[in-house]
């Protein structure tokens, strides 16, 4: 066990599968010799050499089609975007090609790859810097998109998504690269793909999120906790797609009252597509109108007004609180 | 601290092995055993016929759009003929003639025409990737594939086809950009036929020639004449043997003629002259090379009688067979294979809600 943040446990486990795995090839704008803006890939360089960590130029297109290539080919490539904002360059290699090769093969090609970034607001960058779209690639069919929210488990989910047979998209919450540490064990563990968690047991509400949002909506649970004697039942989805809508569907029936908090825009996002599952699946179990607490249909501002565009935890408790009181 | 010259010492050569009668300058015909070159007569006539009978079903609405090989079958044959059954075959979506070197069935291509899934399929052993439509978009996954033959440590290399309208895009310079950096062994062969959809080759690009746009990414370039199989064939031959010498990409602008369609939903009477088409017409690779094999009394006009028979026959017996799978491929519910390795649980929930609504007739 080693007590890491988020950052060291991605670290630690691309330095794992790097180990185990040959096939294995890191690649990105800056990850080798700088090791990542973030510093992800440290130490990938000295440890595996530049046909295996490689230092590309800035193009985003190519580093998704690269991706694509070496998948067809039978390796495993690991690429990096290096903000979500820069990712839509590579987008239509995703969409055109990661997504279909399988399918438009009929099985010759499977695209087993992933391509990791950064994302969501809060860490006073830039513009491009600070969005929050997994909705275009969980939208995607052909792709699977992960979100993980603590460093224990992004280290087993990105284990998971370098064996898993299919190309997926890994979103790490930057906000929380290193906000905490959590114990990491030294050996090997994966997280199934498309598989969610309870992140705090409750028999009184419903709160789904993931990602950096998680810890809000956790935070908020314990304040209703502690200010309202209600007890919130807390659902961490883990994967966007495949989506696993058996726990927080079993959670809403027990509890009849669900909120849902993302960071994403809120038209057509994430909460939109929980809420309808809720609806058609389990409507009669509803004890109240469903709420969401999510980023606006704005432009993610520059970073001055970031925290008032993010959910906080006053935002969620009032929803949440509204949840309760109808 | 004076304005001076950067000296670029770079120039484009251009190949031509045969000229329009046929006659081949010995010093620089690639060495092609007579089986092989009646090998590659065959299937560039093979694609014609084939193309010419897709244009009479799409016509009659029994198979949907199509883009035509026409006027590219030396081009494609000559490239693909130069390399081995192990290197990796990366198209763009007019290559039928490569497709039909490299075994891929006229059965196929006709139910992919149809619109079934199942004609793309790709054998397990096959190193051809699948048709890629959107343009130049298969290019920088074909240099990922070649950095894998590399990474691997084998002698296969990449060569990848697009067209003149595809040196626009993005997709193209990044993948030419990569490639040579990472010293990749690619060939980028370029056909320029001369005509993207409606828009000319002179409107596409100021650069006099396409080659050109190799050297900026310190790339070594050849412009061929992309309708004599020989030149074709010789500049493949060469710049695989570059490759496989791990001294990385390199491109070949082959110029030749789009004498058909872009695809069948255009009419390119609205946008080219058809003086312009006759004159090509006598570049046509296909006479070029029976010009040739006629002369070297490696083939008879009998004999191209009879060809042309068997492959009208054969042609006839791969839509009849596609025809009949056709009416065996009557369920829908396979849309929902080939996603996933296995398909998720609401996928698998939308096939089974489907599957009943086929079942109750709906």
């Amino acid at each position: 066990m080693a007590n890491l943040n988020m950052a060291d446990a991605l670290n630690l486990a691309l330095m794992q599968e790097m180990e185990k795995d040959g096939d294995v090839i890191v690649f990105g704008e800056d990850v080798g010799v700088d090791g990542g803006v973030f510093r992800i890939t440290d130490g990938l360089l000295d440890r595996f050499g530049e046909r295996r960590v490689i230092d590309t130029p800035v193009a985003e297109t190519a580093i998704a089609g690269f991706a694509i290539g070496m998948a067809a080919y039978g390796l495993k490539p690991v690429g990096e975007m290096q903000f979500t904002g820069f990712s839509y360059q590579g987008f239509h290699q995703m969409e055109s090609h990661a997504a279909r090769l399988r399918w438009r093969s009929r099985g010759r090609y499977p695209i087993s790859m992933v391509l990791r970034m950064p994302y969501g607001a809060g860490v006073h960058a830039l513009e491009h810097h600070s969005e929050s779209r997994e909705v275009y690639y969980a939208h995607t069919p052909g792709l699977k998109m992960v979100i993980p929210s603590t460093p224990r488990n992004a280290r087993a989910l990105l284990v998971s998504a370098i064996r898993d047979p299919d190309p997926v998209i890994f979103f790490e919450p930057k906000a929380i690269y290193r906000a905490f540490r959590e114990e990491v064990p030294e050996e090997e563990e994966t997280l199934p793909i498309g598989q969610s968690r309870t992140a705090r047991q409750g028999s009184d509400l419903t709160m789904i999120s993931y990602g950096a949002m998680l810890h809000r909506t956790l935070e908020a649970a314990e304040r209703l906790a502690d200010e309202d004697g209600a007890e919130a039942e807390v659902i961490d989805l883990l994967s966007l797609s495949p989506l696993d809508h058996e726990r927080f569907t079993q959670s809403a029936r027990n509890t009849g009252r669900v909120v849902i908090v993302h960071e994403a825009h809120r038209s057509y996002g994430p909460a939109g597509e929980i809420m309808a599952r809720l609806i058609e699946e389990s409507f009669y179990y509803l004890e109240a109108p469903i709420r969401r607490v999510t980023g606006f249909d704005t432009i993610v501002p520059m970073f001055a007004r970031e925290q008032d565009y993010l959910p906080d935890v006053e935002r969620i408790l009032e929803a949440t609180r509204a949840a309760m009181n109808d | 601290m004076p304005r001076k010259q950067v000296r670029l010492e770079h120039s484009v050569e251009y190949l031509s092995v045969m000229d329009k009668r046929g006659r081949v300058d010995e010093k620089l015909a690639p060495k092609i055993d007579n089986e092989r070159l009646l090998e590659m007569h065959r299937t560039m006539l093979l694609s014609r016929r084939l193309d010419e009978q897709m244009l009479i079903l799409q016509r009659q609405g029994r198979i949907g759009t199509f883009a035509p090989a026409i006027g590219q079958e030396g081009c494609q044959v000559g490239a693909m003929a130069a390399l081995s059954r192990r290197d990796w075959f990366v198209p763009a979506f007019r290559e039928t003639s490569a497709m039909l070197w490299r075994g891929f069935e006229p059965t196929n291509l006709l139910l992919y025409n149809a619109g079934y899934n199942e004609g793309g399929a790709i054998p397990e052993d096959s190193h051809d990737l699948p048709i890629a439509i959107p343009v130049a978009s298969q290019l920088p996954y074909a240099v990922g594939l070649a950095y894998g033959t590399d990474y691997r440590d084998t002698d296969e290399i990449v060569i990848t086809f697009f067209g003149d309208g595809a040196t626009s895009e993005g997709d193209f310079h990044e993948a030419m950009n990569f490639a040579s950096v990472f010293k990749t062994p690619i060939v980028f062969l370029c056909q320029n036929n001369h005509w993207a959809i409606s828009m000319p080759r002179r409107r596409q690009s100021e650069s006099k020639t396409l080659a050109q746009k190799a050297l900026a990414y310190g790339m070594p370039a050849l412009q061929i004449d992309g309708n004599d199989v020989f030149a074709v064939y010789a500049a493949v031959e060469e710049a695989a043997e570059r490759a496989r010498a791990g001294k990385g990409p390199m491109m070949i602008e082959a110029i030749t003629y789009r004498m058909s369609v872009h695809t069948t939903a255009d009419d390119p009477g609205k946008y080219r002259d058809e003086e312009e088409v006759e004159k090509w017409q006598e570049w046509d690779p296909i006479l070029r090379l029976q010009k040739y094999l006629k002369a070297k009394k490696h083939l008879t006009d009998q004999q191209i009688d009879e060809l042309e028979e068997e492959i009208a026959k054969q042609v006839n017996e791969a839509w009849e067979k596609a025809d009949k799978q056709m009416q065996e491929l009557d369920d829908p519910s396979v849309i929902f294979d080939h996603l996933y390795e296995q398909l998720p649980e609401y996928l698998k929930a939308q096939r089974q809600a489907f599957e009943q609504r086929l079942k109750h007739g709906g």
